[in-house]
């Protein structure tokens, strides 16, 4: 969308840290302002730098070798069809693949220069720094209070939690709403402050990356359109990925954009996800270089 | 065309011609779904027929003694048949500790067997864990009683002591674990039920475990929740509703069991918070003592069916309240 979207990424230079082995020892002041990352012709900071990424579930490749950078303050779109592998990808960043058990991973992903998939790693150390928001909304049984303050609490944030809270909601654009029913059942919200309150629930231990998994596929347009205003706002503070189904979805609300499209694998028994093209978003729909590319955003998916 | 008001106020438009072929009126299939409903009907009235007609039968026998002894039946515990007098309260009373404890200790361990099975467990282990615990349900009741009184009650006595002459004198705790300790006692007879009540607790918990949305785990585990974390935060309070029912139907058996409880419990009515010492129960004393009554004595026997079976009904209805209580508060608005 923003004008100041530097062109041709993948010719310039990477800007990650140094490796250093935990996570602590990386994740700086992320909230701090980053003026330069907003000014045009500077590459913003690189959050994550994919290497070779391969994904299997049991013996089944679903995801061959992506290569990508993700870019700190922008929104990143994961577009393509039903099966090409982008929710797999995506839920590599918080190692929630882990949840399955017959899925492996190979490559790295490296969180300003940290392998998420190094031993060392504790998954729910990634998961506390690298929020998640999914398709269906998926509030726990509590209030919208117990269910903002969920993560806080984990994080032994007890300070200053109803501020938190309050924060968190406002961000959202969901504290107008519910201000007078903190206490009530997050239950009886409707689906797209449901997903509000789900963003909300994210972002209230202020990680310093969203992942959203289709997050507007259960709403409808105005809530969704609600949703992208939301993601706006935030961008200035969060690096967000987003997977969709919806092509100008991902035109409307984000930098770049990675097209990822299913190819039968050499052996022909089964098709495997595979990154096409990773550009930015004004590139990707008007001069895509890939002819499946085109194919896809003009409709033309074959 | 002018903007209709309302449907109902349209005629049929009279330039769409009515093709006569098409019939939509019923071709008779529907017979089937009319005779379905009455078996399902007759089904669903036979239960309260034959429950109606238990309640009937039994209150008309035991009148004599509920006419004899008045409230007193109920709030009396001098049950001395030689004399006359049925007062059942305590066999009441050892029906309610006896399955409480059978609760105390049991639901905690179905709790986390299912917990176990559902979430923990290798694959290759929830199998065989779960046909183990259904197992113990197979087993006759009257096997766990003999167990318990050749076995259990020997073995557990020196432990009881050995807790008596420890706590037994300290305040608060004396209420519980004092008195002269017994192998059959409440507490004997509450392990028992324990046991017996954990495949059936076990198995509803479970179930109600694995309807928790995947969704609701993720949300947990997105947020950085370890795996205990993601329990107690999505799993209990998704299913707790789930739990509570389960506990009931597991304390409705508890409380119904009879001969297993009948040889542990020691026969020796008596209302004491002591949990090692010895007690009976209404299914106890009724199975015990059914074949030297007549008369009055019978018709008391039959007086303390009915109440157990009116407490069951009674659990349950709070049980039912509890369980909507908690879906209401969590689940809707």
């Amino acid at each position: 969308m923003t004008a100041e979207t530097p062109p041709e990424p993948e010719d310039l230079p990477m800007t990650a840290d140094a490796p250093s082995p935990t996570l602590d020892e990386t994740v700086g002041d992320h909230h701090a302002p980053v003026p330069e990352a907003h000014e045009p012709h500077l590459e913003p900071k690189v959050v994550f730098d994919v290497q070779d990424l391969n994904v299997f579930y049991g013996a089944f490749k679903a995801v061959r070798d992506v290569n990508l950078n993700i870019h700190q303050h922008e929104i990143t779109a994961f577009i393509g069809p039903s099966g090409c592998g982008k929710s797999t990808v995506l839920r590599c960043f918080d190692r929630m693949n882990d949840l399955i058990e017959s899925a492996r991973v190979e490559g790295k992903v490296l969180y300003h220069g940290v392998d998420l998939y190094d031993a060392r790693v504790d998954p729910v150390e990634v998961r506390k720094r690298i929020g998640m928001v999914f398709q269906k909304p998926n509030p726990f049984p509590k209030s919208i209070y117990d269910n903002i303050a969920f993560g806080p609490r984990l994080a032994g944030m007890k300070d200053d939690l109803d501020d938190r809270v309050e924060k968190a909601l406002r961000q959202a654009a969901l504290w107008d709403e519910v201000k007078d029913r903190l206490k009530k059942s997050a239950m009886g919200l409707s689906g797209g402050q449901q997903q509000r309150l789900c963003i909300a629930r994210a972002i209230a231990v202020e990680p310093e990356v969203v992942l959203m998994d289709e997050p507007c596929s259960a709403l409808d347009p105005i809530a969704t359109a609600r949703i992208e205003d939301l993601m706006q706002e935030i961008k200035s503070e969060y690096t967000i990925l987003i997977v969709t189904h919806n092509m100008q979805q991902a035109a409307r609300v984000s930098d770049r954009t990675a097209f990822f499209t299913t190819e039968v694998n050499p052996e022909g028994d089964h098709r495997t996800g595979v990154l096409v093209e990773y550009d930015s978003t004004d590139k990707m729909f008007s001069a895509p270089s890939d002819e499946r590319t085109e194919n896809y955003v003009t409709g033309r998916f074959g | 065309m002018p903007p209709a008001s309302s449907v109902a106020e349209r005629a049929p438009d009279p330039d769409v011609p009515v093709d006569a072929s098409i019939s939509l009126a019923s071709t008779g299939g529907r017979r089937g779904d009319s005779i379905f409903r009455l078996v399902a009907l007759a089904a669903g009235l036979l239960v309260l027929v034959v429950l109606a007609g238990i309640a009937f039968a039994t209150t008309r026998q035991a009148w004599p003694a509920f006419s004899a002894e008045g409230i007193g039946f109920l709030t009396s515990s001098d049950w001395d048949p030689n004399n006359g007098k049925f007062g059942a309260l305590a066999f009441i009373w050892g029906t309610l500790l006896s399955s409480a404890i059978a609760l105390v200790i049991g639901v905690p361990i179905s709790i986390g067997i299912a917990l176990y099975t559902n979430e923990m467990a290798p694959r290759r282990l929830r199998r065989p864990v779960t046909y183990v615990i259904d197992l113990l349900a197979a087993i006759p009741s009257v096997v766990y009683g003999l167990w318990g009184v050749l076995v259990l009650a020997p073995n557990i006595l020196p432990v009881y002591d050995s807790i008596n002459s420890a706590v037994g004198d300290v305040p608060g705790l004396s209420w519980l674990f004092g008195g002269k300790a017994s192998g059959r006692s409440f507490m004997t007879a509450g392990l028992i039920l324990a046991i017996m009540i954990i495949p059936i607790v076990t198995s509803l918990s479970r179930e109600v475990i694995a309807t928790v949305p995947r969704s609701q785990r993720e949300a947990a585990y997105g947020m950085g929740a370890t795996r205990w974390e993601m329990i107690r935060s999505a799993v209990l309070p998704w299913s707790r509703g789930g739990i509570v029912g389960a506990t009931m139907l597991g304390l409705g058996r508890a409380m119904g069991e009879t001969i297993a409880v009948a040889l542990v419990i020691g026969s020796n009515a008596q209302i004491t918070t002591h949990l090692f010492s010895p007690g009976d129960s209404m299914a106890g004393v009724i199975a015990n003592q059914w074949g030297e009554s007549s008369g009055t004595y019978s018709a008391a026997l039959i007086g303390l069916g009915v109440v157990l079976f009116a407490v069951t009904i009674l659990v349950n209805v709070i049980a039912r309240r509890v369980v909507r209580h908690f879906d209401e508060r969590l689940k809707v608005a």
